[in-house]
């Protein structure tokens, strides 16, 4: 019974842990949305990409540190091309034309990182053991709690940097109310691109943490797929509801992954699992645990 | 001056109503038509005939169902692939269990889509938006697992591995790529005809007026559930229509990895490419995006001679998402707008206004 009982921890605490790399992913995308109201679907080829160059990059023979700079320019750099290029001329389309040029965004960076640095998956040591903890009654990944405290520090950062500085300030009033912003004179490119610049960068550490998992490839970008349900649980436009979210999906599915199987012999649950369980709950809240209402007027 | 409408007058109700009402519309679409029905056949060889159009008519059937989902109702669909693979699958079922004719089984799989379809719009009812959309990804991701893991639905194969048993329709058997060709080009054009009638008529009006504006739609008396929900079921009907083509006349042997992700975002992509809201969309971005990899391939194939396999394929990924947002930033409207201008300088010409 005792044993039972760990072994539930351990399968909870692990699906927790990855829920946090979940929400990694899933903060980019609130992030966009909160500031632009584009649903970026390129989110995950942008994990991708910065993951693929910083890896190049490392491997080069470059300090690690100096390549996760350079990957960081590079980010930035390109979410102000992306800014220039895709989505100042489609400012006030509706928000369906505005998703399919980020579906085109996501072709064109997974076809561009690819063709820059090759197709073969790269692996990626950081010197974190994935091996568990000693001296506890459950095993606990060193790198899975490395992860999650990555993230946690990310989301604290995020969370005084919209609150505590101009600069984040100046976001919120944005996504407030684009015209009001750009009446008080908070220039609305100047916010865009900085947005797309730290979604890039939250892309960059996502691209990283799955890498080390996952190995750096094609992959990469599936994350998404989770990551979206996580999204629409916690809410489109809350950096909380994405963490929160992220932990609830990590944590069930891993459960209802290994109970099933042990009980009915089902597997391969944990495909879809997130999305019924986000379906379910939007059943009952439909703007996600955390999202703004929408409210419509005629 | 090509294109006149003076003297044209409709006489009756009937007249005016029907579906082409300028003379050259009509000689253009029948031409269009003994073209494809006579010509293509006959000229075409069987790489044509199987790899591109019969693949591109069975797209365009799946485009022209999520256009009518999302151009004329406004709900956005990422899990249309999935239906697609319900279609495939269901022919299949029938067709094997039950040796039901072909075209029943083409019906009947339509039929288990629709109710798929009905089954996954339920949340439509309170989610809304990108909200929905996402959830719509839960019904291909439900779809694909469903197939892989429970070996009833592909007749205990494992997988979900399918081969299609040979059709045979009224004594003629549908065999050769030329076979495969016409029945796939019989199928979609009723389907795209019920489609543009469906759109004209007070059902297509309802969708589109909730697609404008739902709350507005509400107030004039559109009941936004049951069109809402007719939409996804009439949706997903076309989708499993093209899936089951897709798996009889194109594919032959079927795994659920056909039916992926990817291919929804294809069709979203055709959809949106071609224009959103109208018939003859659907149509000229399944083309665009049937043709595109071929044409990137033969250009490519051109300047190089060898070892560029891999890079062929990123420029590939490169050049379509470019193109996706080119489009959207030039023309916003898709294809369908380009030849609506089309016809409004042939209106004039040759003079300028």
């Amino acid at each position: 019974m005792v044993d039972e009982f760990w072994f539930a921890m351990e399968v909870l605490i692990s699906g927790l842990l990855q829920g946090f790399m979940y929400s990694l992913v899933a903060i980019g995308f609130v992030l966009i949305i909160k500031s632009s109201g584009v649903f970026n679907f390129a989110q995950g080829s942008m994990c991708l990409f910065a993951a693929l160059g910083f890896v190049s990059f490392w491997e080069a023979g470059l300090n690690f540190w100096v390549a996760l700079g350079l990957a960081l320019v590079m980010m930035i750099v390109l979410a102000v091309v992306i800014e220039r290029v895709v989505l100042r001329p489609l400012v006030a389309r509706p928000p369906l034309i505005l998703f399919m040029a980020t579906i085109g965004l996501a072709f064109l960076l997974e076809g561009l990182a690819q063709a820059l640095w090759g197709t073969q998956p790269h692996g990626l040591e950081l010197g974190i053991p994935d091996s568990p903890l000693e001296g506890l009654p459950v095993d606990i990944s060193q790198f899975e709690l490395f992860a999650a405290a990555i993230s946690l520090l990310l989301v604290l950062a995020l969370v005084i940097f919209f609150h505590r500085t101009r600069v984040g300030r100046a976001l919120r009033a944005v996504s407030d109310d684009h015209e009001a912003a750009m009446s008080v004179g908070i220039s609305l490119q100047m916010m865009w691109g900085i947005t797309w610049a730290i979604a890039g960068g939250v892309a960059l550490v996502a691209g990283i943490m799955w890498g080390t998992r996952l190995g750096v490839q094609y992959s990469l970008t599936l994350i998404v797929l989770k990551a979206l349900a996580v999204l629409i649980l916690g809410g489109f436009n809350s950096i909380t509801g994405a963490v929160v979210a992220g932990l609830i999906i990590g944590g069930s599915e891993k459960l209802v992954e290994v109970y099933l199987n042990i009980i009915f012999g089902i597997g391969g649950v944990e495909s879809f699992f997130a999305y019924a369980l986000a379906m379910f709950v939007l059943l009952f809240r439909p703007y996600g645990l955390f999202g703004d209402e929408i409210i419509d007027r005629v | 001056m090509i294109f006149r409408e003076n003297g044209q007058y409709a006489a009756t109700y009937a007249k005016d109503m029907r579906i082409f009402r300028l003379r050259e519309d009509r000689v253009a679409v029948a031409v269009l038509l003994v073209v494809a029905f006579v010509v293509v056949p006959l000229v075409a060889n069987d790489y044509w005939l199987s790899s591109i159009f019969t693949l591109f008519l069975i797209f365009s059937l799946a485009a022209l169902g999520l256009n009518l989902l999302t151009g004329y109702c406004g709900q956005l669909s990422l899990g249309h692939a999935a239906f697609m693979a319900v279609g495939a699958y269901a022919a299949f079922n029938f067709a094997v269990r039950l040796e039901t004719p072909v075209l029943f089984n083409f019906i009947g799989a339509g039929l288990v889509t629709a109710a798929a379809g009905f089954v996954f719009a339920l949340p439509s009812l309170r989610i809304k938006g990108f909200y929905l959309a996402v959830t719509t990804l839960s019904a291909q991701f439900f779809i694909e697992w469903l197939f892989v893991s429970f070996s009833w639905f592909s007749a205990g194969s494992m997988m979900g591995a399918i081969d299609t048993p040979p059709m045979r329709i009224l004594g003629w058997a549908v065999e050769t790529p030329r076979d495969k060709y016409l029945l796939t080009l019989g199928v979609v054009t009723v389907l795209a005809l019920l489609a543009k009638n469906l759109t004209r008529g007070e059902i297509g009006r309802s969708w589109m007026a909730i697609r404008d504006l739902d709350v507005a739609a509400e107030i004039m008396g559109v009941r936004l559930f049951p069109y809402k929900l007719l939409a996804f079921a009439v949706s997903s009907f076309y989708a499993g229509v093209a899936g089951a083509l897709y798996a009889f006349c194109y594919l032959g042997s079927v795994e659920v990895t056909a039916f992926e992700l990817a291919l929804s975002f294809r069709l979203l992509g055709m959809v949106i490419i071609g224009g959103l809201g109208t018939i003859m969309g659907s149509f000229l971005g399944a083309g665009f995006i049937v043709l595109l990899p071929i044409f990137i391939s033969i250009t490519v194939a051109a300047f190089a001679t060898r070892g560029l396999t891999d890079f062929l394929s990123n420029l590939e990924l490169i050049v379509f998402g470019g193109l996706i947002i080119f489009f959207l930033i030039v023309e916003p409207y898709g294809l369908a707008r380009l030849w609506h201008t089309t016809k409004e300088k042939l209106r004039l010409w040759p003079f300028p206004y």
